[in-house]
């Protein structure tokens, strides 16, 4: 037992005892602890085993900075949540605590032979012997090593929490509410400005909850926060928000605030989402973070029991709970004595104050002398003893740069102090320049890159009436930049204060050419010997040896021990630290979870889905559908008892034998008016549509001014100065927006509009010889005959009565139509040409079917038979191209040699010897058989499948120079032999095009 | 996320924007009469700017209209925006926030 709970004091709630387990044990708490002071209280000393060496660690910080004391907390076995710090976890009744990275218990670790073998486990260890042989890797050494040294696990169940999402505008937002960010807040607010303050903590008043007996303008300092966040609470125009961390600052002012909402209470709400994500613009910033107490870098400093003094003072003016009974402080700053006068207050024996500096003097030691405490200055610690907790320093005495006496000290708790750094973290993050304060030993804000100040103590200002009156004038100055006036308050503050100042680095050691172990990393186990071992072979970077070593690499990014290596490094070098240079702060500042970034796109929310307005009767159909971007298409219409070959078979024969039906609504659409409509879709397409007449449609082929094929469909010309342009499922949006591209841009004087009418049109197919007799009774106001509407006519009308332009177009080579009628009569005029078509044996058929019968008619598939490398040409399609244009996209690069060479990759049919042999899509070609790898690849196959009306396999392939091999025998390697093709023509049924005009 | 001065539409949140590339790349007003360098360059080449960036935006789930930006790509602040066709601002007459 070394800490223990006093008899009063504190800030938790002594009527309202809390029970929870750790690592199955029961333990009790009070509301208001923490999992960390409640299990202090408990007399626990080690929380957990160490990353590497497996040692056993205590708790070491009070705050998120804490690096060792990484629980999982389990709420069931969903909620499962590692790697969380016992500082921020809040006590709840029921809570159930583990430890993680030790097997099988806390006390005794079998990897701890780790520590034990650590002249064998050097920094770069990991990297220096398992790099070979590689195959290992996946195998052996990965497993081997996340076992090893690994953090929590996590679980392995579907999250099933929800998590939520806010953006929030306002003039000034202040980041932490400790005095400085109260009172910026309390300043901007008074003048109307809309302010948000947030704090990681649950209570506001950040340092000032260890401070007691300090008195604000006469009142306590736990008096002072209450009423002043009273005063902020009851503004209409401040938000306040406690358990929110502002892990992220970026670009123009943008943050990111993580609110945890559930996560301290034992049963919560089915209703409520556990976190939310604030993504708050703010006109002004001001970051009130203060700062963080830096250890001190001794051998044994790792020991349990080793605390910062700022962690032992918070635990007992905050949680009622004495860190040890016979404490020793060693420190290199003022502010860490009231740490031990606190505690002998409370009735803790301190035996000993040793002050590393040679020249201590003044006001703290006098105190401490005073109140009955020993105190040496020029001091060092030689080392710690105690398996699993300090229980003896042995302190030495510096004279002229030697160790010259030496003495151990009892004690069951070692507080120390390096003084504090400033939490630049966020105003390093948005891009603001550091500058090194020699006389803080710190970095410090400098010239901002967002409209952003810092104020308090994270700015290098100490003392609370000097941080309190800083908060207030960045408050008012932030409100003012932001457009409203106010004047900043000043504060009168009676406290006992010594000053934060203090040395960052390493005690000396009696002998200072062998770095001895001490650690500079908790976290990630890194050491002096570590970071010395990456500076002797040659490491001289900070951003090096931070990667090399691991140091500040670890999950709590360094808080505690950057500052240190740094210092240590620059000691090594002969350097001074700004010539050193400090490493990169990123976000988040503490760990955040994935919920919050996913939000509500989860499962169905995930991307949004695009049905079609026959979608419903599809399914009732008992269609099979798949994925075509967002939209839903149906693929296939199994009847019962048939796979997907079946159907597809029936659905072929009954389209050329009959008649079918099939959902086109996907396609593009654009709609292109004006008076230089034409002119413009003839600069877009290689096809010409000036001579296009009314009451036409034209196939047309749009490039990229690279020449590559981009996209194809329909147009058709509707009026004079109007055109309806269709375009393939997954290119509409891109179509689109590079028509816009050129119009807006390359073409501001041509005068025409477009407006995407993809979902405003339903597109019914009717295909098959049997096609015009399905459809002929139901429309109206069209000359139906085919002398009137020949292949590829265009005319408006009615069906059923409905509003319809009617294509005479055909993608399966058969008689064929599109109707077209807007959305919302979709599915009546589609279940109106279904009945109508009963007699005629109508058959409702997917993509599938549409793949099969295009690919026997020749047709290409923008992204199937090209790839962004193939020119109209190249597909066969050359005939489309308007030659005698100045110009059209792509029609420059056309012109290039290179595009016409005779053995680029052409569209070609392929047969196998074969016909039930069906090829795989993607699979190579080569020209002869029995080749060695790496064979000599011609070409692969884009298409392929079983054709139900020729009874056999069918291909198309971009081959090198295919056209003129056709005749040819080529052969497709597989893994189970060379299987043998005939080079064809593309097109494998009624070639002479017969059907499409009967 | 930045914040984007869209010339028709004001201040709005870069979600409401897609990236369009470098600005002031003319498409040759006759191709056919560009040698294969010159039509290389048009296709090709763009500028790697540290520093002050000429480029395009379109403010494609707002007004959809394409402009043109001067954006400082090591700070991310936009120095101006402008209308496509208008010239780009002399640089130094344009102060930042
Ligand atoms: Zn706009």
């Amino acid at each position: 037992m070394s800490g223990r709970r006093i008899e009063h004091g504190g800030r938790v709630d002594r009527s309202r005892v809390i029970r929870f387990t750790f690592d199955g044990k029961t333990c009790s708490g009070f509301a208001g602890d923490t999992l960390a002071s409640a299990l202090l209280a408990n007399g626990v000393r080690v929380f957990g085993r160490s990353f590497k060496y497996h040692r056993p660690r205590g708790v070491i910080a009070a705050g998120s900075e804490e690096p060792n004391a990484l629980v999982t907390v389990i709420r069931d076995e969903a909620r499962c949540a590692p790697n969380l710090r016992a500082t921020q976890v809040e006590l709840y009744d029921g809570l159930v605590a583990r430890s993680q990275n030790r097997w099988p218990s806390l006390d005794f670790d079998v990897q701890a032979v780790n520590d034990l073998l650590s002249p064998l486990l050097p920094a770069a260890f990991y990297y220096k012997t398992f790099m070979w042989p590689r195959a290992a890797w996946h195998k052996l050494y990965e497993p081997l090593i996340r076992r090893a040294a690994g953090l929590g696990e996590s679980p392995t169940l579907p999250d099933p929490d929800r998590y939520s999402q806010r953006f929030a505008h306002c003039d000034v937002l202040v980041v932490g509410a400790g005095p400085a960010g109260i009172a910026a807040a309390l300043s901007a607010s008074t003048s109307g400005a809309r302010v948000m303050l947030c704090d990681e903590q649950p209570e506001f008043g950040g340092s000032l909850l260890d401070e007691p007996t300090a008195t604000i303008d006469g009142k306590a300092s736990g008096d002072w926060v209450r009423d002043s966040i009273a005063t902020l609470r009851a503004r209409a125009n401040v938000t306040l928000l406690s358990r929110t961390t502002a892990f992220g600052y970026f670009p123009h002012n943008l943050l990111g605030l993580n609110e945890r909402i559930t996560e301290h209470l034992p049963a919560p709400s089915a209703n409520m989402p556990r976190e939310r994500l604030w993504q708050v613009r703010a006109a002004r910033v001001v970051i009130a973070t203060g700062s963080i107490e830096r250890p001190l870098v001794f051998p044994g400093n790792d020991r349990p029991g080793v605390m910062l003094a700022s962690a032992a003072r918070t635990y007992l003016n905050r949680h009622g709970v004495a860190v040890g009974q016979n404490v020793v402080l060693v420190t290199g700053s003022d502010a860490a004595y009231s740490a031990a006068l606190d505690l002998r207050v409370a009735g803790v024996r301190v035996a000993l104050i040793a002050d590393v500096r040679t020249d201590a003097a003044g006001a703290p030691l006098d105190t401490a002398r005073q109140a009955g405490i020993e105190v040496v200055t020029g001091a060092t610690v030689l080392g710690t003893r105690g398996r699993l907790g300090v229980r003896e320093v042995t302190i030495g005495m510096l004279a002229s740069g030697a160790v010259n006496d030496t003495r151990r000290v009892e004690c069951d708790a070692l507080l120390v102090s390096g003084g504090y750094t400033p939490s630049v973290h966020l105003f390093s993050q948005s891009r603001g320049k550091l500058e090194f304060n020699e006389a803080r030993q710190a970095f410090l804000p400098s010239i901002s890159a967002e409209p952003e100040c810092s104020a308090g103590s994270c700015r290098g200002v100490d003392g609370y009436a000097e941080v309190l009156n800083d908060g207030a004038r960045v408050g008012a100055e932030s409100a003012l930049a932001a457009g409203h006036s106010v004047a900043a308050q000043q504060y009168r503050v009676q406290s006992r204060e010594f000053s934060m100042h203090g040395l960052p680095g390493v005690l000396p050691q009696a002998n200072h050419l062998q770095p001895s172990r001490a650690f500079v990393d908790f976290q990630n186990d890194v050491t002096t010997k570590d970071l010395a071992l990456a500076m002797s072979e040659g490491f001289e970077s900070v951003e090096h040896i931070k990667r090399y070593t691991t140091t500040g690499m670890a999950t709590d990014q360094g808080k505690t021990s950057n500052m240190n290596a740094l210092a240590f490094v620059a000691g090594e070098l002969g350097r001074a630290i700004p010539k050193v240079g400090l490493t990169t702060f990123r976000m988040p500042y503490t760990p955040i979870t994935f919920g919050i970034f996913a939000g509500y796109d989860r499962g169905d929310l995930f991307d949004p889905v695009r049905p079609t307005p026959m979608h419903d009767w599809a399914v009732q159909q008992a269609a099979v559908f798949e994925d075509v971007g967002q939209w839903k298409r149906a693929r296939y219409f199994p009847r019962p008892g048939e796979d997907m070959h079946a159907a597809v078979e029936r659905e072929c024969k009954a389209v050329r034998a009959g008649v079918g039906m099939f959902d086109a609504s996907t396609l593009g659409k654009i709609e292109v008016v004006g008076p230089d409509a034409a002119t413009f879709l003839s600069r877009m397409y290689v096809n010409g549509f000036a001579t296009l007449a009314v009451g036409r449609s034209r196939y047309g082929i749009l490039l990229r001014d690279d020449g590559f094929i981009y996209d194809d469909g329909v147009i058709a010309r509707i009026a004079e100065d109007r055109f309806h342009v269709t375009t393939t499922t997954g290119g509409a949006a891109r179509v689109f927006g590079m028509m816009e591209d050129y119009l807006q841009t390359e073409w501001p004087d041509v005068k025409c509009w477009l407006t995407s009418t993809t979902e405003q049109w339903c597109v019914i197919a009717v295909q098959g010889p049997r096609a015009r007799d399905v459809l002929a009774p139901l429309v109206s106001d069209v000359d139906f005959s085919a002398a009137a509407l020949p292949h590829l006519g265009v005319t408006q009308g009615r069906i059923c009565g409905v509003p319809m332009r009617l294509f005479r177009m055909s993608f399966t080579g058969e008689l064929g139509y599109e109707v077209n009628v807007p959305s919302d009569y979709g599915l009546a005029v589609w279940e109106a040409i279904h009945a109508a078509g009963q007699s005629h044996g109508i058959t409702p058929y997917g993509t599938e079917t549409m793949h099969v019968l295009r690919a026997e008619k020749g047709y290409i598939i923008v992204g199937q038979e090209t790839d962004g490398t193939v020119t109209p040409d190249d597909a066969g399609l050359g005939w489309a191209i308007a030659k005698s244009k100045p110009d059209f996209v792509g029609k420059r690069s056309l012109a290039r040699a290179t595009m016409h060479a005779p053995d680029r990759k052409q569209l070609v049919g392929l047969l196998t010897a074969d016909p039930r042999v069906v090829l795989d899509e993607g699979a190579q070609i080569v020209a002869t058989r029995g080749q060695r790898a790496p064979m000599k690849m011609i070409g692969h196959v884009t298409s392929s499948y079983h054709s139900a009306v020729l009874g056999r396999s069918i291909a198309l392939a971009l081959v090198r120079g295919g056209r003129a091999r056709i005749g040819e025998t080529l052969y497709v390697p597989m893994p189970g032999g060379e299987i043998p093709v005939q080079v064809t023509a593309t097109v494998f049924y009624d070639a002479e095009g017969a059907r499409l005009h009967g | 996320m930045l914040l984007i001065q869209c010339p028709y539409c004001g201040l709005r949140p870069e979600l409401e924007f897609a990236y369009a590339g470098q600005a002031h790349v003319a498409r040759p007003a006759d191709p056919s009469t560009t040698s294969p360098e010159q039509w290389a360059e048009f296709l090709y080449l763009r500028n790697n700017t540290r520093g002050i960036h000429a480029e395009r935006w379109r403010h494609v789930r707002g007004c959809a209209r394409f402009f043109n930006a001067l954006r400082d790509t090591t700070t991310d602040h936009f120095l101006a925006t402008y209308r496509a066709g208008e010239p780009m601002p002399a640089i130094q007459a344009v102060q930042q926030p």
